[in-house]
């Protein structure tokens, strides 16, 4: 059996939870068993998973605010005590506190941030970006029993089935030794790592005065904001859009860099999105290589355009 | 204080990268490396601070061969007081922190510091590993840390935001960018370097539980697609109708 960790936030899932479901099916689908889901605390319609390919949902009551060894010690008992073959997470703040855990007290072999269904001929391997998404590394696990992690977008979340019944899961939770104070989030934004549409924008700026037109072709798009790493340094953005190989590594439907040259470090966290756009007026700048689409010209002339044309576009579809 | 500072070596980030063996080893000839900027900007200045303000020391360990004393000496240039290298060329994540674990179980440090990943195999499994075999705490992605006697306050970034949390030593801790500010080894820092001590200590036996199969090079782009700055209307027009993401 194929058993999925379905973290939730305040009750409710992310489409990162949807997506790793319907991997979770697919992968049962071909290794002639079912799919599960298991949900840790109080969560609002957690028979949803269904609909993506979950045959069961299980519930474990009890468990409260994050603490790594509370949630590794309930998903590992459950993992033993479903005969879990393969257990799979999403790549997330939460998945990569526990997924090391979970493993070691699994004894199982485990690969993080996988981006493509396993290959079963002759083993179980996994395909996952490597070197700040340089190169793809294949490994096989080894061992009877597996964890993986799943990089968001990976593939899109199918629904498939119909609700699940939930059932209550009897295991014990250890007491937390961490203690959350406060939990703050930016509501009604997309974070980076789970964003399809990604503005981005770099030094070519000038200065955080100017970001107004990033922020309304975002705001157009329904896009998430990005920046290059001396734009976060400076302080004129926020650390947390800064992406690249010591920032954020991000695989978007479609990335638009405004005023980036494209150095390699830049490259190596955003170069996995699927549709590259670049805007930038040097014609040597390194970005157009690794671009789908370039604009040759000043970002101050040209992104106001854009965004006239994509409100026309917005107004008409 | 009694700090445990994990470092690791990663290909400078203007590597490019390739393979040898028919794809299966990373080919590291003409490959300049450096101390990983995570745990060097972040998780070993952060230590030090905390030596600076409370007392105590700062150890650092690294699983690799003898060519990464190099690396390890910077560390101890910009502040820690001893090193230990184990010397085995890592080949896994669960390998490193057996390793590791089995060292930090000897000396009963008050907090063990990660950086939050590598950037050569970006895995981010080590301190959650390495946690567990320690039985205890983590706090991954960690971009504040402050001790008051054995009471910690911790901030770490999740998903569009941040979570405060207090905790008590002992503990594992992964820095993420904001935990410190990079510092530069200085003249005198180096030249204290070379008399603190490195020891080279062998290997617990380990299994390993996942084998590489191959790399991969990414596939060429194909040629950028020039539009005319003056029609951008052109261009929402290609991202509908001809790449189809919006
Ligand atoms: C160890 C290390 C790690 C790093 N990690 C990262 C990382 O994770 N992420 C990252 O982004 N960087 C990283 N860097 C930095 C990286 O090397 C580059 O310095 C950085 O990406 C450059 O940012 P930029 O493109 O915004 O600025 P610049 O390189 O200054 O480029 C600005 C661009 O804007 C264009 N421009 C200027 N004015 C206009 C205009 N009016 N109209 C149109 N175009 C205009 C210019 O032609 C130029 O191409 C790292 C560096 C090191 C050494």
């Amino acid at each position: 059996m194929i058993l999925v960790f379905a973290e939730s936030t305040k009750g409710q899932f992310k489409k990162s939870v949807f997506e790793a479901v319907t991997y979770g099916a697919k992968l049962a689908a071909s290794m002639g068993t079912t799919c599960a889901a298991v949900t840790m605390g109080e969560v609002s319609d957690a028979g949803q998973l269904g609909i993506y390919g979950a045959a069961k949902v299980y519930n474990v009551a009890g468990v409260g605010a994050f603490d790594s060894q509370v949630y590794s010690s309930v998903l590992a008992d459950a993992a033993k005590q479903l005969e879990a073959q393969v257990v799979i997470m999403p790549v997330s703040s939460t998945g990569k506190a526990i997924f090391g855990r979970v493993a070691v007290r699994l004894g199982a072999g485990c690969v993080s941030g996988v981006n493509a269904l396993p290959n079963l001929d002759g083993g179980f391997k996994v395909k996952k970006n490597v070197f700040s998404g340089k190169a793809v590394a294949e490994y096989e696990i080894t061992t009877p029993v597996k964890v993986i992690s799943l990089m968001g977008n990976t593939l899109p979340p199918e629904s498939t089935g119909a609700a699940a019944t939930v059932e209550a899961l009897d295991i014990a939770v250890p007491a937390a030794k961490v203690r959350v104070k406060e939990v703050k989030t930016i509501d009604g934004i997309v974070p980076l790592p789970e964003a399809e549409l990604v503005v981005s924008a770099g030094r070519g700026m000038k200065g955080p005065e100017n970001w107004g037109m990033i922020e309304e072709m975002a705001t157009i798009l329904g896009a998430t904001t990005a920046c290059s790493r001396p734009v976060a340094d400076t302080g004129w953005r926020p650390h947390h859009e800064h992406v690249g190989q010591t920032g954020v590594a991000i695989l978007p439907n479609l990335y638009i860099a405004v005023g980036i040259s494209g150095a390699i470090q830049h490259l190596a966290g955003v170069n996995q999105s699927k549709v590259i756009v670049v805007i930038n007026k040097d014609p040597e700048a390194p970005f157009f290589k690794a671009a789908d689409y370039g604009v040759l010209g000043d970002l101050f002339e040209v992104v106001p355009r854009l965004n006239e044309a994509l409100k026309k576009y917005k107004a008409a579809n | 204080m009694k700090l445990l500072v994990c470092v690791s070596k990663a290909p400078d980030t203007t590597s490019k990268i390739s393979f040898t063996d028919n794809n299966t080893v990373f080919d590291e000839s003409g490959i300049q490396f450096i101390m990983n900027p995570y745990d060097e900007w972040y998780s070993l200045v952060r230590a030090i601070e905390l030596k600076e303000q409370a007392g105590g020391t700062v150890t650092l360990v690294n699983v690799g061969p003898a060519s990464n004393d190099v690396i390890i000496r910077k560390g101890l240039a910009i502040g820690a007081d001893d090193a230990a290298r184990i010397d085995m060329d890592p080949k896994s994540a669960l390998s490193t922190a057996q390793q590791i674990a089995a060292f930090a179980k000897e000396g009963s440090y008050d907090i063990v510091f990660l950086g939050k990943e590598t950037i050569d195999y970006n895995g981010a499994e080590v301190g959650s590993m390495l946690a567990e075999m320690l039985d205890m705490p983590y706090i991954s992605f960690a971009t504040k840390l402050d001790v008051a006697g054995n009471t910690a306050t911790v901030s770490r970034d999740i998903e569009g935001g941040s979570e405060i949390a207090e905790l008590e030593t002992p503990f594992v801790i992964s820095a993420a960018k904001g935990l410190a500010e990079q510092r530069i080894p200085n003249m005198r820092g180096i030249m204290m370097a070379k008399r603190k001590p490195l020891n080279v200590i062998a290997p617990v036996e380990v299994a390993e539980q996942i084998k590489t199969v191959q790399f991969e090079l990414p596939g060429e782009k194909s040629a950028v697609k020039m539009v005319d700055p003056e029609n951008m209307d052109e261009l929402v027009r290609l991202l509908h109708e001809e790449a189809k993401v919006i």
